[in-house]
């Protein structure tokens, strides 16, 4: 979709930072089509998405090889690892089996890790999603009331300070203020955990069962390593829920300025009904469709993995597993990371067009 | 959703986050260590050659000789061989196995052991295989050359080599003494288990493997029935921890108990941190210029001389580099036999403008590739500065070691700046990289020579001499030999030995006994207390 | 224009009397509107000041930006140094200042390139429509599902670390929000009868696209870009500060970060002032892009 947030750019990505509807619309358009039509272009998408990044592998300048063999292999040792990786067919051949491959469930093996990129994805998605999930979650909870708020007190000093904060969500370098962050609160004051998603100490003390060390450390009722687990995690989902409040914010300020000026409040006004049932009772609820999918996409960004958080943070997530992959030539990974994505993103696509069909009667 | 429920969700969020988290020190037996490990591809001894590979692999597995963390400079000592002897003739060597000693699944370790251990790995030909090939072992003759019975391992060699050569490489990983059964049990496809050995242990060492998750860390745990006693540090986790920085803060806050990456500056800071104390150990790795002879600038004597006095060795090593890197202009590094400590050159540009000025050389740009690691680019940029004074101009582009890496092995590089680390303890190891290059010719593709990847057509009576110094019985004629071949390499060749690693580890206090490696192993955590 | 008119008058007048007047008039319109929002005005004034500082940049800065002194390394804001050295003793000042020609160089091309990718895409496929619509809003999905940075990150990686690269690589990724612009713009003129009647004179498909249906999208297409100008800034920064843009020695502000990295904790001007300088322009830019959409734009603000 057009209008992803920011944060996985670094700040806000050229083109797609700002609160415009280009989203919405081609979502108008996508719904003028069935849903099963909808599946089928954003299979072609998915699939085009592995063509390209399987190109860019293939005309990128690092050997695989080498990083399998290591710098001193010699000539013999570096052919049999070429065979072994199938290098030696022709590209289309290569492009074809790796496809069945995926279909059939194989992902291949990292060559940067040793390990099935299967099993690093079960790894590193969760420690992404639970990240993205309390960016979002943060995000919503302060960017709906601020844009709201800023809406019906239009040019209020809730407006004004809204507008700064989006002002400044959308200027700052997200790995500066990552930066910052850390030196301020861990560095200097202590008062959260430093990088990484545990105190090493609670490493693999907690059983495995979803990979989110919040929910895992929840379901073994261990409480120290969920506080522990929390306090390395409030930094960068507070950074990553910044963006996304800017983002939130200013679209559901414009969404409500939108229905505000509409024929039906003045009416509801007239009829003497109280501001608050006004704006929470009426505009609001018309909002909530569009505010869902805003929402959606927001959230889908950040599952995508935003790479310089997860950096500045040594966060072991899929933003990081894909790019540390991509500059060692480690291919199954990065294209084992794309459809990751792209099916995140087709997932995403699909339920804001269900929603869509469930909830505007519009459409129906 | 209204405006109170968000209000006192931020406020719960903002009292969970803010009421700082008990940073309680770390366990008392629990060694926690803060670490670059995102190199490791592969755990298996036959495979595993990185240098975090090579850290765990050192704890998990035993060999038939290791050094002793506690005295390194005694050099190698009877490990899983209890003491071995040298035929008449030099070409072959005897072990005698040491009784009563079990691998972590229970089974006895036996010559039989060992013996599949050495086969298996030449057999694999991985990429470290050479260590041990070199004394003539081939796929198809291993199963005649090393052979075993009830108690004894030999070792049958294609010459008479140094004792001192071949025991050294024996202390290599991929010598490690794997479990037979427990590997074969797990064999897939005939790959002598290979693929299991990526992520899994069978070894007889003083820790077993608990998990490897890539990138993030490696756990292990005590052996309660090693044959030289039980470690004292029952769990031991490395956490990849890339930024030196958040090590320092991490050691700082009593989070972890060794930090193994600080840079010179955070060293500073750090060292006067009540709790903290920063032990140096000079490690083996060499921080080398290679002029590219390719180049028709570079392959001019004069212009090679230059370049020498163009590197500002006090300058650097006494601010970015501190502490980090001595200034070391030979090829072997100290720690190793026939280590040569003598500075032949010094920053000097005025020497060097003199120089090409007697060459009649005017100017030139050179454009290289340097590797996105803060310290050669740092040193890039000093070297680009100098060589301006000087008039050449230094371009530099950075990119990735593997992009830089592939340059280099096809000689695209023309000063090629980065760190070359011994692959094991003997001196041949450098040497014969170093000054070993027995054809110059790019259809020779040995990619694996640092001469060869410079260019560099070493001249015939050194190449003679490094093999040479490979047969020598006498251990201190031995170190003369590597002495000399130094003294000529600084005199002539267009590759430059700067400076020798040194290992900054920050230790909370009452950690002692740590032993990262010195120059010729890995680091060692049996031995390792954690006092007062 | 008559004497007694005064130049203000003219171009604001009713009834202007030539083509170039009524121009003249709705861009002075738009100025006096700009002008009001003093934010957008603010705005204005810290990028001319950024142009000017790039221009004379070799006369304002007090040091070369490349000379080295280890001696003097990683020194504090001083009266020597207003913003402190960096690792090898550089001026950070002079760095900066310098490193503004860079952040303009690439912030500039992008916003050139990209949007006539876009342009040229949209159009393409909202006049042909059928299936060369079809295949090129598909490939325009493909780009749009790849995270950013990601492909910036590959493209880069793949044609090897340097400026023109990351900016080749930046437009690369910031183009299909425009095809898709510029699509829409053109579905709803492509019907118009001012199309039908160029049709009819005479005009090819290649005189209707350029001369007719281009002129029509640029107006949405330069407040977009306006408003994305930040968000490339932020972008090259990001690339800068992985070591894939700029390279050694030059000052760009993202490797300048990345440089002060390892010292934040004992020397955190050296981070810190780049991160301003980024900071400060990439918000002037989104003052003046918001600025530029209430006057280009205004029924589409969302103020």
């Amino acid at each position: 979709m057009a209008s992803n947030d920011n944060t996985a750019a670094g700040g806000t990505s050229p083109g797609t930072g700002r609160p415009d509807t280009s989203g919405r619309s081609a979502l108008r358009r996508r719904r003028a089509r069935g849903i099963a039509g909808t599946a089928l272009s954003l299979t072609l998408t998915l699939l085009g998405l592995l063509l390209v990044t399987f190109i860019i592998g293939r005309v990128m300048p690092i050997d695989p090889v080498l990083k399998v063999v290591g710098d001193r292999a010699t000539q013999a040792q570096y052919d049999a690892a070429y065979q072994a990786m199938g290098l030696d067919k022709p590209l289309a051949i290569q492009f074809l089996s790796y496809i069945g491959d995926v279909v059939t469930g194989d992902f291949g093996r990292s060559i940067s890790t040793g390990q099935l990129v299967w099993d690093d994805i079960r790894r590193v998605f969760p420690a992404t999603f639970e990240l993205a999930t309390l960016g979002t979650l943060i995000g919503v909870l302060a960017g709906v009331p601020l844009g709201v708020i800023a809406a019906a007190r239009r040019g209020g000093i809730v407006d004004q300070i809204a507008r700064v904060v989006a002002l400044v969500g959308y200027s700052m370098p997200i790995f500066w203020l990552g930066l910052m962050g850390l030196l301020i609160f861990y560095g200097i004051l202590g008062w959260v955990g430093g990088p990484g998603r545990q105190g090493i100490i609670y490493d693999g003390m907690v059983p495995n069962v979803t990979g989110m060390i919040l929910v895992d450390s929840a379901l073994a009722r261990d409480w120290a390593a969920f506080r522990d687990a929390f306090s390395h995690i409030i930094l960068p989902a507070s950074l990553l829920g910044y963006y996304s409040l800017a983002y939130i914010s200013r679209m559901t300020r414009s969404f409500m300025l939108e229905q505000l000026s509409a024929e039906y409040i003045t009416t509801a006004r007239v009829k003497g009904l109280s501001e608050r049932a006004v704006i929470w009772g009426h505009a609001f609820r018309n909002i909530s469709i569009p505010l869902v999918t805003v929402i959606a996409l927001s959230f889908g960004s950040l599952l995508e993995g935003s790479v310089l958080t997860e950096i500045i943070f040594s966060w072991p997530g899929l933003g990081q597993y894909i790019t540390r992959s991509l500059l060692s030539g480690d291919m199954n990974a990065v294209l084992g990371g794309t459809v990751v994505v792209g099916v995140c993103f087709v997932v995403l696509n699909l339920f804001s067009d269900i929603l869509y069909r469930v909830l505007d009667p519009r459409s129906k | 959703m209204t405006i109170r429920l968000t209000s006192r969700a931020v406020l719960l969020a903002s009292a969970l986050a803010f009421a700082p988290a008990a940073f309680a020190e770390t366990p008392a037996d629990t060694l926690v260590i803060a670490h670059t490990i995102d190199d490791i591809i592969s755990l298996d001894p036959a495979q595993a050659f990185e240098f975090a590979g090579n850290d765990v692999n050192r704890n998990t597995y035993d060999r038939l000789v290791d050094f002793d963390p506690l005295d390194p400079e005694a050099g190698f000592q009877p490990g899983l061989a209890e003491s071995w002897e040298v035929s008449e003739d030099g070409t072959s060597i005897t072990f005698t196995m040491r009784e009563g000693v079990t691998f972590h699944s229970g089974n006895p370790v036996r010559a039989e052991d060992a013996a599949f251990s050495l086969q298996r790995a030449v057999k694999l030909d991985k990429t470290p295989a050479f260590i041990l090939t070199q004394f003539g072992f081939t796929a198809d003759n291993v199963e005649e050359m090393i052979t075993f019975d009830d108690t004894t391992l030999t070792l049958q060699l294609d010459q008479p080599y140094a004792q001192s050569f071949v025991l050294n490489c024996l202390t290599a990983m991929i010598a490690s003494v794997v479990d037979k059964e427990t590997v074969l049990a797990n064999e897939q496809d005939g790959d002598l288990g290979n693929a299991w050995l990526t992520s899994a242990e069978a070894g007889s060492g003083a820790y077993e493997l608990a998990a490897w998750r890539p990138n993030e860390a490696v756990q292990l745990t005590a052996f309660e029935d090693y044959w030289q006693g039980a470690a004292e540090m029952k769990r031991v986790i490395v956490r990849n921890v890339a930024e030196s920085s958040a090590q320092r803060l991490l050691l700082e806050q009593g989070d972890i108990d060794v930090a193994r990456n600080l840079t010179p500056t955070d060293v500073d800071s750090i060292s006067s941190v009540k709790g903290v104390t920063i032990q140096d150990e000079p490690r083996g790795r060499i921080l080398y210029m290679g002029l590219n002879q390719k180049d028709e600038l570079l392959s001019n004597p004069a212009v090679i001389e230059a370049m020498k006095h163009l590197v500002n060795y006090e300058g650097i090593t006494s601010s970015f580099l501190k502490g980090q890197f001595i200034t070391h202009q030979a090829f072997l590094p100290k720690g190793y036999l026939g280590a040569l400590d003598e500075q032949a050159w010094t920053y000097d540009v005025e020497k060097a403008r003199q120089l090409l000025a007697d060459a009649g050389i005017e100017g030139g740009t050179i454009t290289t590739r340097v590797r996105d690691l803060r310290e050669y680019v740092d040193v890039a940029q000093t070297l680009q500065a100098s060589m301006a004074e000087a008039g050449l101009t230094l371009e530099i582009e950075q990119m990735t070691g593997a992009q830089v890496l592939d340059a280099y092995r096809a000689r695209e590089v023309p000063i090629f700046l980065g760190e070359w680390g011994p692959d094991y303890s003997d001196p041949n190891t450098n040497a014969a990289t170093f000054a070993f290059n027995p054809d110059n010719s790019d259809d020779a593709n040995a990619v694996g020579l640092l001469a060869w990847r410079n260019a560099y057509e070493v001249p015939a009576e050194m190449n003679e001499a490094t093999v040479a110094a490979t047969l020598e019985q006498d251990t201190e004629k031995r170190a003369a030999m590597y002495e000399d071949i130094q003294r000529q390499y600084q005199a002539e060749a267009p590759i430059v030995p700067l400076f020798q690693r040194i290992e900054q580890v920050g230790l909370r206090d009452g950690v002692q006994n740590w032993w990262s490696g010195g120059a010729v192993t890995s680091v060692v955590y049996h031995q390792v207390t954690k006092g007062e | 224009m008559t004497n007694t008119m005064t130049r203000r008058e003219w171009l604001l007048s009713d009834a202007p009397q030539t083509r170039r007047q009524a121009r003249l008039g709705a861009f002075y319109q738009g100025w006096l509107t700009f002008r009001t929002n003093k934010l957008a005005m603010l705005g204005l004034i810290i990028l001319i000041l950024l142009l000017g500082m790039a221009a004379f940049a070799p006369l304002l800065a007090p040091h070369s930006p490349f000379a080295q002194d280890l001696a003097i390394r990683l020194q504090p804001p001083s009266a020597e140094h207003w913003l402190g050295t960096d690792a090898l003793g550089r001026d950070i000042l002079s760095r900066l200042i310098h490193g503004s020609r860079i952040t303009l160089f690439i912030v500039g091309t992008v916003a050139l390139i990209a949007p006539l990718i876009g342009l040229f895409i949209g159009t393409v496929a909202g006049f042909a429509g059928g299936w060369v619509d079809q295949v090129l809003m598909r490939i325009t999905d493909i780009f749009l599902a790849f995270p950013k940075l990601i492909l910036a990150l590959a493209f880069v990686a793949a044609l090897g670390p340097s400026i023109g690269n990351a900016v080749l690589a930046l437009a690369l990724t910031a183009w299909p929000p425009y095809a898709r612009l510029a699509r829409a713009e053109t579905l709803t003129i492509r019907h118009a009868d001012f199309i039908a009647a160029a049709r009819l004179q005479g005009a090819g498909r290649a005189r209707l696209l350029f001369r007719h249906i281009w002129p029509l999208c640029v107006s949405s297409l330069i407040v977009r870009v306006a408003l994305d100008m930040a968000g490339i800034i932020l972008s090259a920064a990001g690339l800068g500060f992985l070591g894939l843009g700029a390279q050694p020695p030059m000052p760009e502000w993202g490797a300048m970060i990345s440089d002060g990295r390892a010292y934040i904790l004992d020397f955190w001007w050296v981070a810190a002032m780049p991160g301003l300088a980024i900071f400060t322009v990439s918000m002037a830019f989104n003052l003046l892009g918001d600025g530029l959409r209430d006057v280009l734009d205004p029924k589409g603000g969302a103020k």
